[in-house]
């Protein structure tokens, strides 16, 4: 059972020419085992920001996140020991594998660093890793990102992710480069694990609707500030915030779209 | 559900996975027409510097003074000199300082561009700002002129300082390539993730990042190489580089030196000519990377090559369209043209 907190985080970029960019102000977040939050908001509400913050690859300007109530550690064993209990999927799974490497070097490394098993066993827990995201492991095993489709590679990327027996996931608009086909298959996969691992989930998206069918509560950022949080239902349903009504009027609403179509 | 993650799980699946290790991968920006000849033409260059003794028929400095300037013939394949020297077996043995400082100075220059570039473009802030700064001082240093001065300053500069100087003068322009690639791989996302999973700083460097600028380095070094390689002719045709080194620049100089201009030509259209090749051949290798890199830099034909090697006509259509009235897409569209496939309301 593991709790991530983000207290009172701002992040503010410095922007050249031009002063600074508040791209995070005063956000509260908190991420517990078992459940997903859904952060919903539009490109540049500061999404992102928080995902990078969460997995250090930035470092917040004021504020603290807290993993069971101690502070990320800033560098050695302790920040690889956080870095292990949280990780990351990348929004573009055709930029964050390594073009060069085979997929096996992508499952070994984290196995490797983490010292998740023992080396015998490194092989056999890579085919558990790529049989558990649902790929053939002797089709995939040795070969290189660009010889798989795109949804095989965010599958690849989430084993990734879960290779380190992490306790919190960030999975940033995790399907948002995928096509429209594979999209739901990526998502519960993503969905099965939290509930097998009982991961903690931050899904970041702009789409409502898969908000609302895979997460337990949805927090809604506008322009680097919560404007609105609660559970899923009641967000979608019963919007307060006028933002969070501009943001469900403007998703398109498939049953008005689809009349008449075989549904 | 089901059928969307078996037909993914598959998809890869028909041919058998290829397993293409490291190495073998490292070498395919060479296997194209261009940098095959190029490096066939240079590996016949290395072999002539390697078998100097085998191939040459007479010793590079052996005088016969009843053969004076003649003109090719049987025994002296491309004439002699004045002084009755064989200039083929000169052109043979001047491939050896050629070659070697050529690669000495490649080699050098490549691990300084490396070193500075790649450090350059992974850190920033002012470190960043100051080694880029270094490396523009150096762009713009005149090569030429600083050689000369250098060597000039020993009686008789050996091949390595000579090459030394050549690394030191023209590591800069790959230094700077390799930043600028570094600095846009930096904020790749897979370069992120190596960060977030807590990678090391060297293993980024080295296992993740330089795998992807080899072939930039390449071309680095092989530019750096033909760089040497005009420096040093350059250097000995000037006459810096004294005449007990000898090299395809001291037959011109010699050449030039006794009147061989224009009328003895066998004395230096050779050993231009060899010069002209070994270019030839390093900026074939040089293309062949450059079209690995960027598959838009082949011609329509070699384009189009390739793709038939992949089984694709290129005079085909792009896709196949399926015409299936189930079909979804169909469903959706608006367009009110004439369908030759029943309407999509007989289907729900």
């Amino acid at each position: 059972m593991s709790t991530l907190e983000l207290k009172g985080v701002s992040k503010r970029y410095r922007v050249r020419g031009s002063g600074t960019m508040l791209a995070l102000d005063d956000v509260d977040v908190t991420i517990t085992s078992g459940r997903t939050l859904a952060l919903v908001g539009q490109s540049g509400s500061g999404k992102s920001t928080i995902a990078k913050i969460i997995t250090q690859l930035e470092r917040a300007t004021s504020g603290e996140v807290l993993l069971d109530g101690a502070p990320i550690p800033r560098r050695g064993a302790a920040l690889r020991r956080y870095r292990q209990q949280v990780r990351m999927v990348f929004q573009d799974p055709f930029a964050s594998l390594n073009p060069y490497h085979s997929i096996r070097h992508h499952l070994e490394r984290p196995l490797r660093l983490d010292k998740v098993v023992p080396r015998a066993q490194i092989e056999a827990e890579v085919v558990r890793l790529l049989d558990l995201v649902r790929l053939d492991p002797g089709a995939t095993i040795d070969r290189r990102p660009h010889e798989l489709s795109g949804g095989q590679r965010q599958r690849v990327a989430i084993a990734r992710a879960i290779a380190s027996r992490p306790s919190l996931l960030v999975a940033d608009e995790p399907v948002s480069m995928l096509d429209v086909s594979i999209r739901l298959g990526v998502l519960n996969l993503l969905a099965d694990l939290q509930r097998s691992q009982n991961l903690g989930v931050l899904y970041i998206t702009h789409d409502l609707a898969t908000a609302r069918h895979f997460s337990d509560e949805i927090m809604v950022l506008n322009h680097g500030r919560v404007v609105e949080q609660g559970p899923s239902d009641d967000v979608i349903l019963n919007p307060q915030h006028e933002y969070t009504r501009a943001l469900l009027a403007a998703s398109p609403d498939p049953d008005k779209h689809f009349e008449g179509a075989a549904r | 559900m089901t059928a969307t993650i078996t037909s993914e799980a598959t998809a890869a699946a028909p041919t058998p996975a290829p397993t293409r290790k490291g190495w073998a991968s490292a070498f395919s920006m060479f296997r194209n027409g261009k940098s095959i000849t190029g490096l066939v033409i240079l590996g016949i260059f290395v072999l002539m510097a390697v078998f100097a003794p085998l191939i040459a028929p007479f010793e590079p400095l052996a005088k016969d003074f009843r053969a004076l300037r003649q003109p090719p013939s049987g025994t002296h394949w491309l004439g002699t000199t004045h002084m009755g020297e064989d200039v083929f077996s000169q052109i043979v043995y001047g491939t050896r300082g050629v070659l070697i400082v050529g690669f000495a100075a490649g080699i050098v220059a490549t691990i300084i561009a490396v070193a500075v570039g790649v450090t350059a473009g992974y850190i920033a802030g002012w470190k960043s700002e100051s080694l880029s700064a270094l490396t523009n001082v150096f762009l713009v240093i005149p090569g030429l002129p600083l050689m000369i001065i250098i060597t000039s300053q020993s009686d008789n500069p050996s091949l390595f300082l000579v090459a030394g100087v050549l690394a030191v003068t023209g590591w800069a322009w790959g230094g700077r390539v390799l930043r600028a690639q570094t600095m846009s791989l930096r904020n790749r996302d897979f370069i992120q993730a190596a960060r977030a999973n807590g990678e090391p700083l060297w293993r980024i460097i080295t296992v993740e990042m330089l795998p992807n600028l080899m072939a930039i380095i390449a071309s680095s070094f092989v530019g750096t190489v033909t760089a040497a390689v005009l420096g040093l002719t350059t250097l000995a045709f000037i006459g810096v580089i004294p005449i007990t080194n000898l090299n395809w620049g001291t037959i011109l100089f010699w050449a030039q030196q006794n009147g061989a201009f224009p009328d003895f030509w066998w004395w230096y259209i050779p050993a231009g000519l060899a010069i002209a090749l070994l270019g030839v051949a390093l900026s074939l290798i040089n293309f062949g990377i450059d079209e690995y890199v960027n598959p838009r830099l082949r011609s329509a034909g070699e384009r189009a090559r390739a793709l038939r090697k992949r089984g694709i006509k290129t005079t085909s259509a792009v896709t196949t369209v399926r015409r299936t009235t189930s079909d979804p897409a169909r469903r959706t569209t608006s367009d009110p043209a004439p369908r030759t496939t029943p309407s999509p309301k007989d289907h729900v």
